[in-house]
């Protein structure tokens, strides 16, 4: 499953996607938990009994200002949680 | 010095926004000799829904307003669906919850989120062709993507704004002073096309409305233009994730003609048809995923 947190307003589209069948069995250890400096991430059991990872749910809504610091614009060339993910499982729309 | 209003003087407050709530029971149908009977509550933001599932097929539901706490509008929307039939709580075998409120159904043995539940429940209400689900709900709007079982492939939600959803639509519907079931009719009542507000915030477009109104624009042709942004708005939720064929719209919105035409004819594809009230799909949802899960406690 393809799951997108974030929003669209004015000022553009957030997205964070995560492809919850690549987490299922991460082996990564999923590692996006302790990557992102802001600790959005989490681990939970979905509808259909799987452990996949989220975006906490206050993150979903200021998901352009949490990532900011993590943007090129603030010096990374790679942003940690996609980076941790090595399975692949995690992008982002902007 | 203060004037003194007094109560019989003031004009009467009109609720052009209420919306038909509703009681079914499926009078062909006798849960009595069913085996498994199961509950969806869904607690929305503005509206409840409760439906009961009989052996794996719908009996019957109560549509309300959410109340102004979570537990009261589970309790009320079961309450009136099981008075309509005679049933008590204690002969039903399983209650799932869904919902933003769906882990305050005080009586609920799961909460299952309203995204999955949708899903179900368009599974059920549109036939296993169903793969794209649009939900416009009270004050979010869902984009799902789903497989022939009504599982869910892809999913994507926006519940910043209530730009695109019911409540905006409520908000119209008391500022143009017109009852919100006309609204959808009446945005087709135009000479011609109109442009859509450039503003689907509520706010805004309240604001925009209101200045259209003074410009000259008649009743229908700003309703019209607020529909065409609604649809414009969600049309764009939904090409992120892209639109595939067995389109299918739940929610309060899939009861105006003036956006779900208007969504249409931006997507170029018609939206699948149904005899069951699209506003129920997310508890029908709901009550599937127990009789499921009752069947499985059952068996084992």
């Amino acid at each position: 499953m393809i799951a997108n947190y974030g929003y669209k307003d004015g000022s553009g589209e957030y997205y964070i996607s995560i492809d919850t069948d690549k987490c299922i069995s991460c082996s990564a250890g999923h590692a996006c938990l302790t990557a992102c400096p802001k600790s959005m991430f989490e681990t939970i059991t979905d509808d259909y009994d799987d452990e996949v990872t989220w975006v906490k749910k206050p993150n979903c809504r200021t998901l352009a200002y949490d990532c900011a610091d993590c943007k090129p614009s603030a010096g990374y060339t790679s942003l940690p949680c996609m980076t941790a993910c090595t399975p692949g499982a995690i992008k982002h729309s902007w | 010095m203060n004037a003194e209003v007094k109560a019989d003087t003031l004009p009467e407050k009109k609720e052009f926004w209420r919306w038909q709530e509703n009681v079914w029971i499926d009078e062909t149908k006798d849960w009595k000799t069913a085996k498994i009977i199961t509950c969806g509550i869904d607690v929305g933001s503005v509206s409840s829904q409760a439906v009961l599932v009989v052996d794996g097929e719908l009996y019957g539901f109560n549509s309300m307003r959410t109340g102004n706490n979570s537990p009261d509008s589970a309790k009320n929307a079961l309450q009136g669906v099981m008075d309509k039939c005679g049933m008590k709580l204690e002969d039903i075998h399983f209650v799932v919850g869904t919902g933003y409120g769906r882990v305050n159904v005080p009586f609920a043995h799961k909460a299952i989120t309203e995204i999955a539940c949708h899903a179900r429940g368009a599974n059920y209400m549109g036939g296993n062709g169903v793969r794209t689900i649009l939900d416009m709900g009270g004050q979010d709007c869902k984009a799902i993507h789903c497989d022939d079982k009504g599982k869910v492939t892809n999913f994507l939600m926006n519940d910043k704004c209530a730009a695109g959803t019911g409540r905006g639509m409520e908000v119209i519907s008391d500022l143009m002073q017109i009852p919100i079931a006309e609204l959808g009719p009446r945005s087709f009542d135009i000479d011609s096309d109109v442009e859509a507000v450039s503003s689907v915030c509520v706010v805004f477009a309240k604001s925009e409305a209101l200045g259209l109104l003074k410009a000259g624009y008649t009743k229908n042709k700003v309703i019209a233009a607020y529909c065409q942004a609604m649809a414009e708005r969600v049309v764009s939720l939904l090409e992120r994730i892209g639109v595939e064929e067995g389109f299918f719209i739940t929610g309060g919105i899939a009861k105006n003609p003036g956006v779900v035409k208007r969504i249409e004819k931006l997507l170029g594809i018609k939206a699948m048809d149904t005899k069951i009230d699209s506003q129920i799909a997310g508890a029908l949802g709901a009550a599937l995923f127990g009789y499921t899960l009752q069947s499985k406690k059952a068996a084992a």
